[in-house]
């Protein structure tokens, strides 16, 4: 699919190259219509009239994404013009959804600030188009990065724990999970260890039947950070990243050198800690007997738990849903506007909306992936489909949680869920990919020799 | 680099498609068997969100539905709560339904598919339909009647129509208030819980669900199963009984309550209007069981399943016995036992020549807007007796009223015709006396059917002379006079 910009790299003289920013400005402006129109939607449904701040919250949502499309339209002229689009849509939808549970949870309103961290999203996604002209530089701060990202993780250790995992910093009225921002940093690590060391990984060393085992100088340092990750993640009892983080080191690995027995040993690692985990932790050990049997605490006569009540919010949502606000999903309970955001997308929406979400998912995925594949760099390539990853595997583990199809870990759903740290990140990772889907896609000068 | 790109975007596809095909099954093959869920509040959300279909009586709603601002919106009122408890039942949000709210739940809540008018258009808008409403045959002025003459008495009173079987009024006491705990709250729990622990049992719907022996108001029966099969022939000849009367097999005598009666050979009119026990008793059992047994059950005795659609108390008429027993029971002791609205039926069944409607207490359902969703027509229960027994029996009734222990349902203007019964019970019959009147009445010189037939049970009483003519019969006459003004 890199076809065009690769023949354009080659310097033949072909169709010129779209910038396709007038494709992302009607996109943009669609979707600040349609989370308007859902808001709108909330009030009708509820009083009966459009809420009293529909058009603060169109206008500011509006404000935010032509900013963003401005800056773009300005300094990332070839970026892939459907990446900020979902972007917005997918933040607008969860503005929309928030501030409909807000309605069901009178004095804990969680939209405005949603509302403010959206900004703080939006605003870093300008600085990062703006201030990164390429994105090799990060390569530069890669272990650096990798360190911080470690110290990041550690920290909650020091701070109680909320909802029996040890994932959250509080100052003050502020929280926020530095895992979220941790995963780009360690994105960064993995692409520029393995960017560099792939040959080393894929060719040399011994072979063990079939496996291509590599030298331990050369596996051994990239493992060792990994192991040190996912070992603090266990300790916090943070499942969900550390599912995140295994999957992306498997897939970045795969991806740099070829070799699809590192699935084979992955997911042989993976079962191994999974049972090793789920025998050990007790938090886990209920997570899984959850998974299997989401509705026995109803038959043990202790009633329906968090799960049992998304599965029944999803059903009552049926194929074309209740409608925005006419929906029940508030009888979840605490974790209604985060973890379990989805159920009311369900309940609400229908599958026929909640299927519209995953192919947004799907498009931001697929367009991450296609931005890696047409970079010509190792670092930048293995960059791009590192973030496409996470967002994918984010969506699965997460979304796979609350459909009770994997057991429940407990995550953000990209964009969507109520979480500063989590919309801050998703902004900077797709920023992050239209800064280098624009140099995926831009001619090169004919200067070039 | 490019091939294992994709391969590794396709994975991620993939689980993305996965959780497509798990929410699919979930919400379109799951969907139904979570909706019905016991765990799942939103059916039970949903059926509160709009306001309850009305209960009417005489077309005026008694019931009503405010909002709580609550989870579950909507809860029932009650216009005159106790005065229509034993005919409406009670819906809580949390103790269920019962009784009308309960058996044509459907239709009050909504629910019903003949309330849709595009079922398939409905199901995918998820439009809820109002409630319809559900008409009893209750007639204001007899219920108000009734329940006035029971006042703080423990009983019960049964109207009918005799020619169609409509209820006009189904009262017990004490009562209670439904709407005191139509809710959720904790002030509902209490008032429940209160009514639940009460001794006097003021939720047990008396004209219904409770048998009491009917004493000598079973004595219209007997004399309709003699006039029937033959062992009486002129109501006003000597019967033949003997006085005193020794119980069959037995060294017994069957003892009247008033001198009156001690003699042999009296008619069977006599022994109607002075209550005679000996001569009732051995008319039963010259009449025998299987002909008593047979009378009974065309009255509506020995049915368990009578529903109006309600369901009744079997009333109870023995299949075995023997002689002595028999004659027992032809008096309406030993395990005789009736409900008061198969008492009224009794008196309906005489009224109506006869002819015993089944007893109805709904005339018709409607939509909201009061289109019909179904109207009731009059069924025959059972054709008890001939034309001519049934007049035999009327003549008997009204001499009962007229010169008998019935004079205090007498009204002036109107053919009343009753009979009175004062049921001794308890061990030893230390209990008070259970006092009984069975009656109908007709504007004077009307040749056609009695518009009301009316059975009254009281229980328990301050009153000092428990008969059924004292008590029992000033009630009946009340109920009846509210209808005949009425008509």
């Amino acid at each position: 699919m890199a076809s065009p910009s690769a023949v354009a790299r080659a310097g033949a003289p072909s169709r010129p190259v779209k910038s396709r920013r007038n494709t992302e400005l009607v996109l943009v402006l669609a979707a600040v219509l349609i989370s308007a129109f859902g808001y709108v939607e909330v009030g009708a449904n509820i009083d009966g009239k459009a809420p009293s701040d529909a058009v603060g919250y169109g206008v500011a949502l509006g404000v935010l994404a032509l900013l963003a499309h401005g800056v773009t339209r300005w300094k990332a002229r070839y970026a892939d013009p459907l990446l900020l689009p979902i972007g917005i849509l997918l933040n607008g939808i969860g503005l929309v959804v928030i501030y409909r549970l807000d309605r069901a949870t009178p004095g804990s309103e969680a939209a405005p600030t949603q509302l403010l961290w959206s900004t703080l999203g939006v605003a870093l996604y300008i600085a990062v188009v703006l201030l990164l002209r390429d994105h090799k530089i990060l390569q530069r701060y890669a272990y650096i990065g990798a360190l911080v990202a470690l110290v990041l993780l550690v920290l909650p250790i020091f701070f109680p724990p909320v909802y029996g995992s040890r994932i959250w910093i509080t100052i003050g009225p502020l929280s926020f999970q530095p895992g979220e921002f941790a995963k780009i940093l360690l994105a960064v690590f993995f692409a520029a260890y393995l960017a560099v060391h792939r040959d080393a990984l894929a060719l040399t060393g011994r072979r063990i039947w079939r496996f291509q085992l590599p030298l331990g100088r050369v596996l051994g340092p990239v493992l060792l950070i990994w192991a040190a990750f996912v070992g603090v993640l266990v300790l916090e009892t943070d499942l969900g990243t550390s599912l995140l983080f295994f999957g992306l080191f498997v897939i970045m690995l795969y991806v740099a050198t070829a070799r699809s027995g590192w699935i084979a040993i992955g997911l042989f690692l993976a079962a191994v800690a999974a049972v090793g985990v789920g025998w050990l932790s007790p938090h886990v050990h209920s997570r899984v007997t959850d998974w299997l049997d989401p509705l026995g605490s109803i038959a043990a006569g202790q009633g329906a738990n968090q799960i049992a009540q998304s599965l029944f919010a999803f059903a009552w949502g049926a194929i074309l849903g209740t409608g925005l606000g006419v929906g029940h999903s508030i009888l979840i309970g605490f974790a209604a506007k985060s973890d379990f955001i989805l159920a009311t997308i369900g309940e609400e929406l229908g599958l026929v909306g909640l299927v519209a979400v995953f192919l947004l998912y799907a498009l931001l995925v697929s367009r991450g992936f296609r931005t890696g594949i047409a970079l010509r760099d190792p670092f930048g390539r293995l960059l791009a489909i590192g973030l496409a990853a996470i967002v994918g595997l984010q969506v699965f583990v997460v979304a796979g949680g609350v459909l009770d199809l994997i057991p429940l870990t407990g995550m953000t759903l990209p964009f969507i869920a109520q979480g500063g740290s989590s919309v801050v990140t998703n902004w900077i990772i797709v920023a992050l990919l239209v800064r280098m889907s624009d140099l995926a896609r831009r001619p090169l000068p004919e200067a070039m020799p | 680099m490019s091939a294992t790109g994709r391969r590794a975007g396709t994975f991620c596809l993939l689980l993305i498609v996965a959780l497509a095909v798990q929410a699919t099954r979930v919400q379109v093959f799951r969907a139904d068997s979570l909706d019905h869920n016991p765990a799942n509040q939103r059916l039970t959300i949903q059926r509160y969100d709009q306001p309850r279909g009305n209960i009417l009586a005489g077309a005026e709603p008694v019931t009503g539905s405010t909002p709580t601002g609550g989870r579950y919106n909507y809860k029932r009122t009650y216009t005159d709560g106790p005065q229509y408890a034993a005919v409406t039942g009670y819906s809580s949000q949390t103790y269920g339904n019962t009784q009308i709210e309960g058996i044509e739940d459907d239709l009050l809540s909504g629910t019903d598919s003949r309330l849709a008018s595009w079922a398939v258009w409905d199901e995918i808008a998820r439009k809820q339909n109002p409630g319809g409403d559900v008409w009893t045959t209750i007639d204001k002025a007899a219920q108000q009647a009734a329940m006035k003459g029971l006042g703080s008495q423990k009983g019960a009173v049964a109207a009918i129509e005799p020619a169609t079987g409509k209820i006009l009024a189904l009262a017990s006491t004490p009562s209670y208030d439904p709407g005191s705990f139509a809710g959720s709250s904790a002030a509902d729990q209490e008032a429940w819980n209160k009514l639940q622990a009460d001794t006097n049992q003021p939720m047990l719907n008396r004209a219904l669900r409770q048998i009491y022996p009917p004493g000598s108001t079973f004595k219209v029966v007997t004399a309709a199963a003699a006039l029937a099969n033959g062992v009486v022939a002129d109501i006003n000849a000597g019967t033949g009984a003997p006085y005193p009367y020794i119980m069959p097999g037995t060294t017994t005598e069957l003892v009247n309550d008033t001198t009156a009666c001690d003699r042999p050979n009296l008619s069977l009119d006599t022994a109607m209007v002075l209550s005679c026990n000996s001569v009732m008793g051995y008319l039963g059992v010259q009449v025998g069981l299987g002909k008593m047994v047979s009378m009974a059950e065309n009255l509506g005795f020995n049915d368990a399943k009578l529903d109006i659609p309600v369901r009744a108390a079997r009333s109870n008429f023995d299949t075995k016995m023997n002689r002595s027993q028999v004659a027992l029971s032809s008096i309406g002791q030993f395990d005789t036992a009736a409900t008061p609205l198969v008492m009224a039926m009794v008196a309906a069944g005489v009224a109506n020549n006869g002819k015993v409607m089944y007893p109805q207490l709904v005339d018709k359902l409607t939509k909201s807007d009061g289109s019909a969703v179904q109207v009731m027509k009059p069924v025959t229960y059972k054709q008890a007796m001939s034309a001519s027994v049934a007049a035999e029996v009327q003549q008997l009734m009204t001499d009962v009223v007229e010169n008998g222990t019935g004079r205090n349902a007498r009204i002036s203007g109107a053919t009343v015709g009753g009979k009175t019964g004062t049921a001794q019970h308890g061990v030893a019959n230390s209990a008070t006396p259970y006092a009984w009147f069975i009656s109908w009445a007709k504007p004077s010189g009307s040749g056609g059917v009695p518009p009301v037939a009316v059975a009254v049970v009281i229980a328990d009483s301050e009153a000092t002379d428990v008969t059924g003519g004292g008590l029992a019969a000033p009630i009946a006459r009340s109920v009846m006079q509210a209808v005949l003004k009425g008509s």
